[in-house]
């Protein structure tokens, strides 16, 4: 289940690649959407949480292009709703996560990333 | 009484290469519901468990807290062990999201001091440095519970990372055997990092003597 609140706090780690190393590109994705329980206390708090402007770019790529560029002043009921889908409810089932810094790329395969290194990548 | 989580979806075959919920497990589960209030008490946001195996003590968790106030992230090395993670969840409605990965090495520079509930019942059996070592490139079963000198090889890597993950509210829960130093580990912890510490709950199963300390600031 890689979701894109998931996706908003993997970085690459391979050893040395410490700057430019997030958020992790999507490639050759397979999406499954699948309806999830609503909390907006926990979306209100998990929002200073969220790098926004990850988030953005990783629902466009994965062709949602329903969040406003800026997180609003206003967090209102519509808002939520919006953020709630993208975050819990986009699955990434099967794909590719590449570093925009190393070019590293993790596959995820049966909804789960690997983001497993070989030894001499390790930091 | 929380329910113990439903795994009878793993089977024998599944054992083979996933670790067993065993004695330590059930303690670990025990410390939790002991602490039940507090840990709703203090809202957490973020739960990450460490080396998840079968996913039992994350589906465990996820119903002391609810399924959507709370966000489960569980590492493991093993792919095994990450599926089964998938499965416990899928088999108990529970929103688990298993990453493959060594101890919390993709997710530590994003959830800096943000995570409120960190859950690890590590390798924790002393043995020679080189089956720990050869368990943890193996990435099978023997790293369920390989873990070097003093059993502490690798819980030892993940100690000098708990203090940038916990939150302010955080609490880091550690299964550990006498033979690894519990005090040793609890004045290290202190003296280092300044984390605070607590016995929960020990217990005798056969030859270990089992252990659940919990780590604060
Ligand atoms: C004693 S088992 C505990 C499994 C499960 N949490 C439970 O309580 O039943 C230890 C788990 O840690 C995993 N593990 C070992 N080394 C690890 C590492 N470096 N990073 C993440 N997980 C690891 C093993 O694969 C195994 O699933």
């Amino acid at each position: 289940m890689v979701r894109l609140i998931t996706h908003n706090l993997l970085a690459c780690h391979v050893k040395g690649c410490t700057s430019n190393n997030f958020p992790l590109a999507f490639k050759d994705v397979q999406i499954e959407l699948r309806e999830a329980e609503m909390n907006p206390d926990f979306l209100r708090g998990f929002l200073p949480k969220i790098d926004w402007n990850a988030l953005v770019g990783a629902a466009r790529e994965l062709g949602d292009t329903s969040l406003p560029a800026e997180t609003p002043e206003m967090i209102d009921e519509e808002f939520l709703q919006t953020l709630h889908h993208v975050l819990l409810e986009i699955h990434v089932e099967e794909g590719t996560m590449t570093c925009p810094n190393c070019a590293h790329v993790y596959p995820i395969s049966n909804g789960i990333p690997n983001m497993l290194l070989a030894e001499h990548e390790i930091g | 009484m929380i329910p113990t989580p439903d795994i009878s979806h793993l089977k024998k075959s599944d054992y083979e290469h996933v670790y067993e919920p065993a004695e330590d497990t059930f303690l670990l589960l025990d410390a939790l519901e002991q602490d039940m209030e507090q840990l709703r008490e203090i809202q957490p946001l973020v739960c990450l468990e460490i080396g998840s195996g079968s996913g039992c003590v994350s589906a465990f968790i996820t119903k002391i807290l609810g399924p959507s106030s709370t966000l489960f992230l569980c590492t493991d090395i093993n792919r095994f062990a990450a599926d089964a993670t998938r499965a416990t969840g899928k088999q108990n409605k529970v929103p688990l999201e298993p990453v493959l990965a060594s101890l919390a090495s993709p997710l530590s520079s994003r959830l800096r001091r943000a995570v409120d509930i960190l859950l690890f019942n590590p390798p924790y059996v002393p043995t020679i440095p080189d089956e720990a070592d050869d368990a943890q490139t193996g990435a099978g079963i023997q790293g369920s519970w390989a873990g070097g000198n003093g059993g502490m090889q690798i819980t030892d890597t993940f100690l000098q990372t708990v203090e940038r993950l916990l939150s302010t509210k955080g609490r880091f829960y550690l299964v550990a055997v006498k033979d690894n130093d519990i005090p040793g580990i609890r004045a290290r912890m202190l003296g280092d990092y300044g984390l605070k510490s607590e016995i929960t709950l020990h217990r005798r199963a056969g030859r270990e003597h089992l252990f659940v300390l919990m780590f604060h600031r």
